[in-house]
Parts: structure tokens; C-alpha cells; sequence
């Protein structure tokens, strides 16, 4: 900063903060830009240089390395590796069969209408008059929802094959040139040995890897696959085909004049709005009772710690449930009276708490709820960080007489946000996607604005609204995969920002 | 701006021998200034008593508010009179009723351990893959490290639950018998752990790589250095991991509530699921107080486990956000 800014006047002085907050953004944005491009550059690149080594080695091959770029495997029979030449085989051997009996026609049952907007899977269900019995009787068609799992675990399927097959066009290569050489090709104990030494890595991923793919690549497709199609009640597998109608659900969306459009903007403001105010209050509380609780003075630390992590111990669905219970006002029963708050602010204060039918009572309630249990979170978190301020700091702005207040919003908020930035972050991402809060405090809120079928209510977030909408009388999957892409791209855009600001604190060295 | 300042300070330095005139004006300043003090500590003592007496109240006062809800909790457990809302914060009638309902007319027992069953299985098998993935992307290096970092932190900013619906047909195509089981709870919980490794590969970072390289020359091979050196020397992360994933199952609603859908048998379902049924609104009249011994049960063993190894959470905790 230059010493232009201490001559401006403060409120010059914010406008110019401001400013240089925007220029930095942009900065970080392009530079983000710059990296994707670059990444892709580079991934074309790889391919290109990958195709011609593979071009190359077809071409200097001998005719054993150019069969077995047919044959997978052949190469490694006939010089020496005749495991790997098995495994290679067999791996064909499979691929190809499954290719045929199975995968082909998902494959191609899946993906042959994509563009043009038909049907997922060919036969649907009907009713045929069965002569015989005298009565109709269902055929079953196609399980459109199974055929687009299908299709796309043949297309990881093939990916997978690409990649062994020109591993093993590489390897037959380098054991030809290992040929003409004279040396010995790798004994396949050996390459089992390595398995846990240099190539421990395989041995460490395969079962993570296996569970990740199969649990959660596999579906995670699918379910953004599905955001492209009509799949709902009224096409619900397998008694009907779903149809690929591409951005018809998110045009849907997004057109604020129609109940969903309207329904979707407030709910996403809904979202932001929390997640704002629930990360900030649970932040700034946290931090300053973590300040209270280490000022050196405080006796009986461990004690205060402990009651207040009680709150984190205690598994939410428990906590929360009893939170909601103690601020009901009592479901209309007669005599019920409610829950014990709504109870004592009715006797103290003679004001009736409309948790639950009140949209706002609702949303500050479940803000401060949500303080209840996320203070003693970033208590934990600042208190560690607090420690490791250098006191040095503090003791020359205390005798160049600087105020504790003064201290406190010079040093210790900037340093804390700081550090704690990419915890700020993980946060505010959290707090997106913070179902438990919301769905056993409120459940959703108040019930009486219906705006949708199995639509949001008053504090429902994107991601109770998408769980809702997924197992609600609707079953409008097509919806609430739309709205877990969106919840993506928010995410998505808020960890860029981290990314790039931590990016550039680290250096590249940390990086490996 | 700065320049006459730093004069000051430099110039006694380079001129070691001062006159004795400015040895006095030294002396005389130094006084001064331990008379300040003195003043300015009588003041500050006071302040600093007043302050830590507020501080004391306020501490108090806030974890009082901090725990009522969860005492109101522990006394509602030993309420006897029926209905889901008492006028008073304590019981009229105390009793040990409730209890003996839960463990003799309610299913909670079976809940409870279909409940410890899947946090088990799902706690070993997550940390297990947790470590090792950690430790790959720590120690190892291969071409495709960094594209699978990329996509694993691409995957885990989609929201969990989207997937569930895929999930739950791939679990109704490999288990066509029990599709809705506990076994699939377990792949729920525990399929998607190399997610979250970040936490332990920051912490496998610190440890030194001098540390890998010495073993290594030494002829371990990287098995041995994991296994012999790495871990023992990670004790607080797998403490970590082993809490969070052990825990998880029993905090968990949403999962087990989408997978559950639908099973006549309750003696299937888990302690969330089953606890979260009492409160809805046919059973609460019948079923609060219960919910409360229930909840009791619960949280006891949890809360202290968690309080036992608090000191290691803390560490994960904040080692993962520092560094990112």
C-alpha cells in the first residue's frame, strides 16, 4: 500500500479497499481462467504425445509387438512374461464378451437417442390380451433407469480398456527392445513384490478406488445424467421410459415467472442468507469466547471448555431433536401448551414464540439454534489458533496504547481470518449443505405456503428440498438432480476462491 | 517519515561512550518512565480484576445456557407423567420407568446394536482407506497423482445425498435380497472414504520425508516405511479418523432414512431412524419421555468418547483448516 492511502479521508479510504478487493478478484479469476486453459492445453497435449508413442510403436514394432496390438498380450507370452501375458488375455477375453452379450446394447439402448430427445431404453411396459387366461396381462419393457447405469459403467468400462490396451502396447514394445538387447524381462514375482515397494501405490488405492468408482463416480454420473431427462412419477421405471429432453429442467428452473422458478430463487436466496449469517454468528461468537475463555485471568478453563464441547459430543439428531421439541408450540393440541422456551418466554414475557408456523420467528430461531452448536465448533478451532498470535504483537500495541477493543480489530480478527480463511470457507460450504439443522429443527418450516408439489416450505435449503423432492409423492428426481448440480456450482465457485487465495500463499514446493 | 526514528536508535550504538550528561538524561527518562508504570499498573489492576470477574460471570452464565437444554434432557428422562409437554423444567414425579420401557417394550436394544454393528464395520473400513489413500498422495509419486486429486476434490463438492438414488439401484443390483440391510448401510458410510483424506494427508505432510528416505536406504521397502515408521508416528490422525468415522453412523438421519424407506421389520432400522419415528406426531404423546431415556443412552457413551480423546479431534480439527 502506498502512503497515498493514509492521506485519504476514511470513507475514500473504503471505497478504495473496495476497489482493490475487485481488482484482486478478477485477478485471482483470470489467473484461475488461465490455469483451466493451460490444464486442458497440457491434458491435449499428453494425448497428442501419447497417440504418437503409440503410433511409433506400432510402426518400429516387429511383428510379434504389431500382433499383439490385436491379440493383447501375445508379446508377453512369447518373451518370458507369461502371467502378464495371461492376465492381458484374459483381460481382452472378458472385455470383448462383454462387450457383446452385455454392454454394447445398454450402451447403445442409452445413448442412441441423446440429441435427439427420445427414449432411454427401446420397449415400455403395456398391457397385452392374453387369449389363454382371458385376462390382459403387463409386459415388461425396459428399466430406462437401469439402462442409463448400464450405459455409463460401459463407457467407464471402455475408458479402463483403452487404458490397459495401450499400456500393454507400450509394455510389448519395451520387451521387444529388451529382446534385441538381451536382457531378461521382469519375472513376474518380482512385479508382485513391487506391489508393495515402488508400485505400493496400486496395492494402497485399488479397494478406495473400487468403493469411490463403483459408489460414488458411477452414480454421481448417472444422477447429473439424470438432470437431462424427464425421469419423475409420471415416468417412474419400470412401468414407463424416461426421455432425454436436455435443458428443458434447468430452463424450467431458472424462469422466475413460473411457481418453480419462484419457488427456486427464493429458496436459493433462503440458502445464502443462511449460510452467511449461520457461518459469521457461529464464527465471530466462536472466536470471542475462545478469547474470553484463554485471557489469562479465567480460572476453571478446562471446565468452561468441556460443558461447552458438550454440545458437539452429543450426536446431532439428539440435540437438535430436543431443541425442537423445546421450542414447539405444541402442534394446535389443546392444552398441550408446547415445548418448555416457548412455555417460559409466554409466562416471562407474554409474547407467543411462532416457531414453526411464523416464517422469520423460524429462521432466527434456527440461526441461533445453529449458534448453539456451531460456537463451541470454532471455539475449538480459534482457541488453538489464538495460542500461536505472537504475543510480541500484542504487548508493543499495548504500550503504544492501543485499546482492547482496538487490539481485537486490528491484530486478532486479521490474523485469525487469515489463517482461518479455508476453514471460513469449508464453513459457509457446510452450512449450504446443512441438512441436519434444518430438517430436525424445522423439518422445513412452516407448511402452510405450498408453493410447489412436494415444493420448499419457509426455511427449507437447496439440500432439504432436493431430499424432499426425491422422496416425495412426486418423485421428481429430474428436479432434484438439477438442484444438485446447482449446489455444485455454488460450492464449486466458493472453493475457487479458496483455492486461489491459498494457492498464493503457498508456495509451489508445498504443492508436490 | 521513518528516517529520524531510526537515527535515534542507531546513534548511541555508534558512538559507544556517551557523555555523562547523557547518561543522566537516560537515567532521568528511566525513572519517569517506572513511576508511569507504577501509575498505570494501579489502574490496570483494577481494570484487569473487573474484567476477569465479567469474564467469569459471563462464562458461567453462557454455559449454563449451554447445557440446560441437555440437562432438560436428563431430567425428562425420569419424568412419570405421560405426554410429550411438562409445565415445569423438572419432573413432578421421578422415575426410572422409562428405561425399563425402552429395554423391555421397544426395540431399542436391537437399534442400538444394529447401530454399533454398522459403526464398526464402517470406522475400520474407512480409516483403512482414509490412511492409505492419504499416504499415497502424501509419499508417492505417479503420473496420475495430481489428475486424481483434481477429480476427488471435484467429487466431493457435489452434495452427498444427490447420488443416493443411483446408489440405492446399484445396492438393489448387487444385493438383490437385501438391498435395504445393514451391509449396505456400511457400503453407504464407507465407499466414498477416500474423500475426505485431506485431513490426514496434511498431517501425513508434516511428518519428515527424511524420515521415509533413511528407511529406504536402508532397504525397507515402502510397505515396511508405512507400516513401520508412518503409522506409529500418526497415532493422534487415525485417533481422528477412527472418532469421526465412528461416530458418523450415529448422528447420521439422511442416509439411513432414504436406504430404510419403506422396511416393515423396525427392528432393522438404526437408533436415529427409529428415535426420529418416536417424535413424529401420531407417537410423540406416547413416546417423548422414552425418546428422552433413549437419547440419554445414546449420547452418554458417545459424549465420552468423544470427551476421552477431545485432544486429538482438536488437533485434526484445526491442522486440516490451517492448512486447507
Amino acid at each position: 500500500m502506498d502512503l497515498g492511502y493514509y492521506r485519504m479521508t476514511p470513507w475514500r479510504r473504503f471505497i478504495y479497499k473496495i476497489s482493490q478487493f475487485f481488482k484482486n478478484f478478477g485477478r485471482g479469476f483470470a489467473g484461475f481462467f488461465g490455469r483451466i486453459f493451460r490444464a486442458i492445453a497440457h491434458f491435449f497435449v499428453g494425448i497428442g504425445r501419447g497417440f504418437k508413442e503409440f503410433g511409433q510403436n506400432f510402426w518400429y514394432g516387429d511383428a510379434l509387438t504389431k500382433s499383439s496390438h490385436a491379440i493383447m498380450g501375445l508379446s508377453h507370452l512369447f518373451r518370458g512374461q507369461i502371467v502378464r501375458g495371461i492376465i492381458y488375455l484374459l483381460l481382452e477375453t472378458a472385455f470383448v464378451l462383454y462387450m457383446v452379450l452385455f454392454g454394447g446394447n445398454y450402451l447403445a439402448m442409452c445413448f442412441e437417442n441423446f440429441f435427439s430427445g427420445g427414449n432411454v431404453g427401446r420397449t415400455e411396459t403395456y398391457d397385452f390380451w392374453n387369449p389363454d387366461e382371458g385376462i390382459y396381462e403387463k409386459m415388461v419393457g425396459d428399466n430406462s433407469f437401469l439402462i442409463l447405469l448400464y450405459g455409463i459403467l460401459t463407457l467407464f468400462v471402455i475408458i479402463f480398456f483403452i487404458i490397459c490396451y495401450i499400456s500393454c502396447a507400450k509394455e510389448s514394445y519395451e520387451l521387444e527392445q529388451c529382446h534385441i538387447i538381451g536382457k531378461k524381462p521382469q519375472a513376474f514375482r518380482r512385479d508382485v513384490n513391487n506391489l508393495l515397494d515402488n508400485k505400493f501405490h496400486l496395492t494402497l488405492l485399488l479397494l478406495p478406488m473400487v468403493g469411490l468408482f463403483v459408489f460414488t463416480i458411477v452414480p454421481l454420473v448417472t444422477m447429473v445424467l439424470i438432470a437431462f431427462t424427464n425421469y419423475d412419477a409420471a415416468h417412474e421405471v419400470p412401468q414407463h421410459l424416461f426421455q432425454w429432453v436436455g435443458f428443458d429442467n434447468f430452463k424450467d428452473l431458472f424462469a422466475g415467472n413460473s411457481e418453480l422458478g419462484a419457488t427456486f430463487w427464493r429458496v436459493l436466496g433462503w440458502t445464502l442468507i443462511w449460510a452467511v449469517l449461520a457461518t459469521f454468528t457461529s464464527y465471530i461468537f466462536g472466536m470471542l469466547l475462545a478469547i474470553l475463555i484463554n485471557r489469562k485471568g479465567i480460572k476453571l478453563k478446562k471446565l468452561y471448555r468441556t460443558l461447552f464441547v458438550a454440545t458437539i459430543a452429543v450426536p446431532q439428531f439428539v440435540s437438535l431433536l430436543i431443541m425442537s421439541k423445546m421450542l414447539d408450540t405444541g402442534g394446535g393440541v389443546l392444552g398441550s401448551g408446547g415445548g418448555i422456551i416457548t412455555q417460559l418466554i409466554e409466562q416471562i414475557f407474554d409474547y407467543h414464540l411462532k416457531f414453526g408456523i411464523d416464517i422469520n420467528t423460524t429462521r432466527i430461531c434456527i440461526v441461533i439454534v445453529n449458534m448453539w452448536i456451531g460456537v463451541p465448533y470454532s471455539m475449538l478451532m480459534c482457541s488453538g489458533i489464538l495460542m500461536n498470535i505472537p504475543s510480541d504483537l500484542y504487548e508493543s500495541a499495548r504500550i503504544d496504547g492501543a485499546s482492547p477493543a482496538r487490539r481485537f480489530f486490528k491484530i486478532t480478527l486479521p490474523y485469525m481470518l487469515f489463517v482461518t480463511g479455508p476453514y471460513l470457507i469449508t464453513q459457509f460450504i457446510g452450512n449450504i449443505n446443512n441438512f441436519n439443522v434444518i430438517y430436525l429443527l424445522s423439518g422445513g418450516g412452516p407448511g402452510d405456503i405450498m408453493l410447489y408439489t412436494d415444493g420448499a416450505k419457509g426455511t427449507d435449503l437447496l439440500i432439504t428440498w432436493l431430499y424432499k423432492l426425491s422422496l416425495g409423492t412426486d418423485r421428481n428426481y429430474k428436479l432434484a438432480s438439477v438442484i444438485g448440480i446447482l449446489v455444485f456450482v455454488i460450492s464449486a465457485v466458493f472453493s475457487l476462491i479458496v483455492y486461489n487465495k491459498s494457492s498464493a500463499v503457498k508456495g509451489e514446493d508445498d504443492f508436490q | 517519515m521513518s528516517t529520524p526514528i531510526k537515527n535515534e536508535n542507531v546513534a548511541p550504538k555508534e558512538n559507544q561512550e556517551l557523555t555523562n550528561w547523557q547518561k543522566i538524561d537516560q537515567m532521568e527518562a528511566e525513572i519517569e518512565k517506572s513511576k508511569q508504570k507504577k501509575k498505570r499498573r494501579g489502574g490496570m489492576k483494577f481494570k484487569r480484576i473487573f474484567g476477569d470477574t465479567v469474564g467469569q460471570i459471563v462464562l458461567t452464565v453462557l454455559s449454563i445456557i449451554w447445557i440446560i437444554p441437555l440437562f432438560y434432557l436428563l431430567v425428562q428422562s425420569f419424568r412419570k407423567e405421560p405426554g410429550a409437554w411438562s409445565p415445569t423444567f423438572f419432573p413432578q414425579e421421578w422415575t426410572l420407568d422409562n428405561y425399563k420401557r425402552l429395554f423391555t417394550e421397544t426395540k431399542f436394544l436391537q437399534w442400538y446394536g444394529n447401530t454399533l454393528l454398522i459403526a464398526v464395520c464402517s470406522c475400520i473400513i474407512t480409516t483403512v482407506f482414509v490412511l492409505s489413500v492419504a499416504y499415497v498422495f502424501s509419499r508417492m509419486k505417479f503420473k496420475a497423482k495430481k489428475p486424481m486429486m483434481n477429480i476427488m476434490l471435484i467429487l466431493g463438492m457435489f452434495p452427498g445425498f444427490m447420488s443416493m438414488s443411483a446408489v440405492y439401484f446399484l445396492l438393489k443390483i448387487l444385493l438383490p435380497d437385501h438391498y435395504q440391510s445393514h451391509l449396505s448401510l456400511i457400503i453407504v458410510y464407507s465407499a466414498g472414504a477416500a474423500l475426505s483424506y485431506y485431513i490426514a494427508k496434511g498431517f501425513f505432510d508434516t511428518v519428515p520425508k527424511s524420515l521415509d528416505e533413511a528407511a529406504r536406504i536402508d532397504g525397507a521397502s515402502r510397505f515396511r516405511t508405512f507400516y513401520k515408521i508412518i503409522l506409529p508416528l500418526s497415532k493422534s490422525i487415525i485417533i481422528y479418523t477412527i472418532l469421526t468415522s465412528f461416530i458418523a453412523p450415529w448422528c447420521d438421519y439422511i442416509f439411513v432414512s432414504y436406504i430404510m424407506a419403506g422396511v416393515p421389520d423396525t427392528g432393522m432400522y438404526t437408533v436415529s431412524l427409529g428415535m426420529y419415528k418416536w417424535l413424529e406426531r401420531e407417537m410423540i404423546q406416547q413416546y417423548f419421555t422414552t425418546f428422552c431415556a433413549a437419547a440419554v443412552i445414546v449420547a452418554v457413551p458417545i459424549t465420552g468418547l468423544f470427551m476421552w480423546l477431545q485432544k486429538y479431534y482438536v488437533e485434526g480439527v484445526t491442522g486440516g483448516a490451517v492448512k486447507g
